[in-house]
């Protein structure tokens, strides 16, 4: 199976809170590995999820490697890659920032004494985006700067929710009117030639919900105003497909045939109505009710799903895991991601 | 069947059971003047303080919601789709019960604004407001939104005091990249003004040269360096600027956080029951409890609705592969084997979900919940923020 994205270096992962963005995020750097390839999985915003979803302690602002990729059948022992992880944190990127481009000597401790470093990183208005993605384009295009850095196949960034991304990723924009010249201002310019290229893609992650559909339709509009990649968009937290459609029509509509499933539930082993308390009619009652319920819902689903469609990008989908996600779903939804052609 | 099965494993015991939220004992209370919804995005907290606000002007108070961002058609339902920072009456709302309900959706950017304009005088308000600097940080500055909601609640309140127009304000949070931004931002906000940094941006404008040390003309020296010349010299200008009205912000930051203090203030946490959104509310009940705010309890959105019948999940299971190997099979066998898969996913969904929750009724025991099953549809009109307000109070 090839992918739909062969020449990105950068996957951007967004979504709007609840959808499960980390989660897709994980997943596809997993199956990005999973081609022999060395990917750096990143997160900007604190939370440690990726050390949390990995199972390893809190990530330092150190690239460290946290799982094998995923198993590629058709490469045998040897093919997969190696996931790192990197949690980026805003002032040590300015720190090293500094360091790396800027021989400040005592300036650079006097920023540091004098509150500069936390009032750019905490207040100044855009510049904490602006050295997220600064360290984000670094991995990407490693120079002779970073001595001895790996260099990585592909970048995974899960990225701040959907209503921000923009905002996020435009930091020339961002900077624009505070710094007019100077360095910082041709560096943001050189970022965005990055993320403005066929090397970037930015996939959006929703759920089958009104919203989030429609947060994604507004979040693929406002970055295609601004001249960034649309990537793909993740149907994540599917419901299953256990029943064909013309019985969701009838669960809809209350008219299953009750008597022919209670049949069956008897030649199952579990309709024989023994004892006084009637619990195989409940039994019965529940099921149909749950199944009333189910068809709604996938109802909803499916007319969020056209709207999806309407999008006009290329669409994943990944089932919804009635156990939770833990290490081995991640690899398992990896699969699901490579065998679409996400990765 | 073999009747019902004792309960064994983490659901047997039921010693961590949370005790249960009132919702109408809370909202009937006249002492209750104002409810904050908090939570991390996207596990319904605009929904449940729509809901919560009806519920309650249906039952006799005068209530306001202030949202930041609610579903556009449940925004036009409540006739909030337009942005104009001010309450409006939500249209066609029976009013036999006494009550009342106005909507307003947050403009962060015109409140700030507005801050401005009553604090300075006209000139100087209009040179804050075109600085590049300030409309920066008055549109993207972190926790400028979370700052904000809580400006406007400050203002909601005092004008209902004044005016006696509302007597229950219920306020939905943003969506915090850090749980309680909006509880930080005040004090972040101040402690940019009283920072070293800026202290020194204001000393040349404020007194003598020699307070121009050589440290911190060093450090402009690399600011400009790396920043351009023009970074400082807006800077400059904005700080100084500011710093003349932002004696009222900080009083008034200060006033806001003592009345979310306040006795009448009631506080409830918004989650999923998911890992991450219920990790983060545990984040938000003690985070609450450090800054002595008033908690009334844990609304859990979204839960899987629990069925009825006792079938366990292997039961369904191993029923529905019995009924594939079942020859000849009837015309319904794959609907029954479906609908037994599907009652499987949702009593393992229900299990696990029950797990989340009494761990963290185990690690806060004191903390009530009122527990919302998912609709089988979004909502997005006043009927279905009825059924919502319903099944919050509704905790039997």
């Amino acid at each position: 199976m090839s992918s739909d994205w062969p020449g990105v270096r950068l996957h951007v992962v967004t979504g709007k809170g609840g959808t499960g963005k980390s989660t897709v995020a994980a997943s596809l750097a997993l199956a990005l590995a999973s081609h022999g390839q060395d990917v750096l999985l990143c997160e900007v915003e604190g939370r440690q999820g990726i050390a949390r979803m990995f199972d390893v302690d809190p990530l330092p602002y150190a690239e460290r490697r946290i799982a094998t990729g995923l198993r590629d059948p058709d490469r045998g022992e040897a093919g997969s890659g190696v996931v790192h992880a990197l949690h980026i944190d805003a002032e040590a990127a300015l720190m090293e920032y500094l360091a790396m481009y800027y021989r400040l000597g005592r300036a650079g401790r006097a920023l540091d004494r004098f509150g500069v470093i936390e009032f750019a990183t905490t207040i100044a208005p855009g510049v904490r985006d602006v050295l997220l993605t600064g360290k984000v384009y670094e991995a990407v295009k490693r120079n002779s700067r970073n001595r001895g850095a790996t260099e990585y196949d592909a970048v995974v960034l899960d990225a701040p929710p959907t209503g921000r991304i923009t905002q996020f990723l435009n930091v020339s924009d961002e900077l624009a009117g505070l710094a007019k010249v100077g360095p910082i201002k041709n560096q943001a310019d050189t970022m965005m030639g990055l993320f403005r290229s066929p090397r970037t893609a930015v996939h959006f992650v929703t759920v089958l919900e009104e919203m989030p559909v429609q947060e994604t339709a507004d979040g693929i509009a406002h970055l295609r105003e601004a001249g960034l990649p649309v990537g793909g968009v993740v149907v994540n937290q599917v419901r299953p497909r256990d029943l064909r459609v013309k019985d969701l029509a009838a669960a809809r509509a209350g008219s299953l045939d009750r008597a022919g499933i209670a049949a069956d539930l008897t030649t199952a082993g579990i309709g024989v109505d023994d004892s006084p308390d009637n619990s195989a009619d409940d039994l019965l009652d529940a099921l149909l009710s749950e199944a009333q319920d189910h068809a709604v819902r996938r109802a909803l689903e499916d007319a969020q799903r056209k709207l999806v469609k309407e999008l006009d990008v290329p669409s994943y989908e990944l089932p919804r895991l009635a156990q939770g996600v833990d290490l081995g779903a991640l690899y398992e939804l990896a699969a699901q991601l490579r065998d679409q052609g996400l990765a | 069947m073999t009747g019902p099965h004792p309960r064994v494993g983490p659901l047997a015991s039921h010693s961590t059971s949370a005790p249960v939220l009132d919702v109408d004992a809370l909202l009937d209370d006249p002492q209750t003047g104002i409810i904050v919804c908090c939570g991390s995005g996207g596990v319904g907290k605009t929904t449940t303080s729509a809901a919560l606000a009806l519920r309650a002007a249906e039952r006799g108070r005068e209530v306001v919601v202030l949202t930041i961002d609610p579903a556009r058609r449940l925004a036009q339902s409540m006739g909030i789709e337009l942005l104009d920072n001010t309450p409006r009456p939500v249209p066609g709302l029976p009013t036999e019960s006494g009550g009342s309900l106005d909507a307003m959706m947050l403009d962060m950017k015109r409140t700030f604004d507005e801050v401005v304009e009553s604090q300075a005088s006209p000139d100087k308000a209009k040179q804050i407001l075109e600085n590049p600097f300030y409309i920066a940080l008055s549109s993207s500055f972190a926790g400028t939104q979370e700052y904000m909601a809580m400006e406007k609640l400050g203002q909601l309140q005092r004008d209902a005091r004044m005016a006696g127009t509302y007597d229950l304000i219920v306020v939905d949070t943003p969506p915090s990249r850090s749980a309680l931004d909006f509880l930080d931002a005040p004090e972040r906000l101040s402690s940019f003004l009283d920072g070293r940094f800026v202290r020194m941006l204001l000393a040349p404008a404020r007194g003598p040269a020699r307070l121009m040390s050589a440290g911190f003309g060093m450090v402009t020296g690399a600011l400009s360096k790396i920043l351009g010349g023009q970074f400082i010299s807006d800077l400059q200008t904005f700080v100084a600027a500011l710093d003349t009205v932002f004696g009222g912000f900080r009083a008034r930051a200060q006033q806001t956080y003592a009345l979310l203090q306040a006795p009448g203030t009631a506080f409830l946490v918004v989650a999923a029951p998911e890992p991450d959104a219920l990790r983060e509310a545990a984040y938000f009940v003690e985070r609450l409890s450090e800054d002595r705010m008033p908690l009334a309890g844990l609304v859990v959105n979204r839960a899987s609705p629990v069925g009825h019948g006792d079938l366990s999940a292997d039961e369904a299971m191993a029923a529905a592969a019995r009924l594939r190997r079942t020859k000849p099979a009837s015309p319904t066998a794959p609907l029954t084997a479906g609908l037994l898969r599907l009652h499987a996913d949702r009593v393992r969904m229900v299990e696990r979900e029950t797990v989340l929750r009494q761990r963290f009724a185990a690690a806060h025991p004191a903390v009530a919940t009122a527990v919302v099953p998912a609709l089988a549809a979004d909502v997005h009109d006043l009927s279905g923020l009825r059924v919502i307000g319903g099944l919050l109070a509704d905790q039997s």
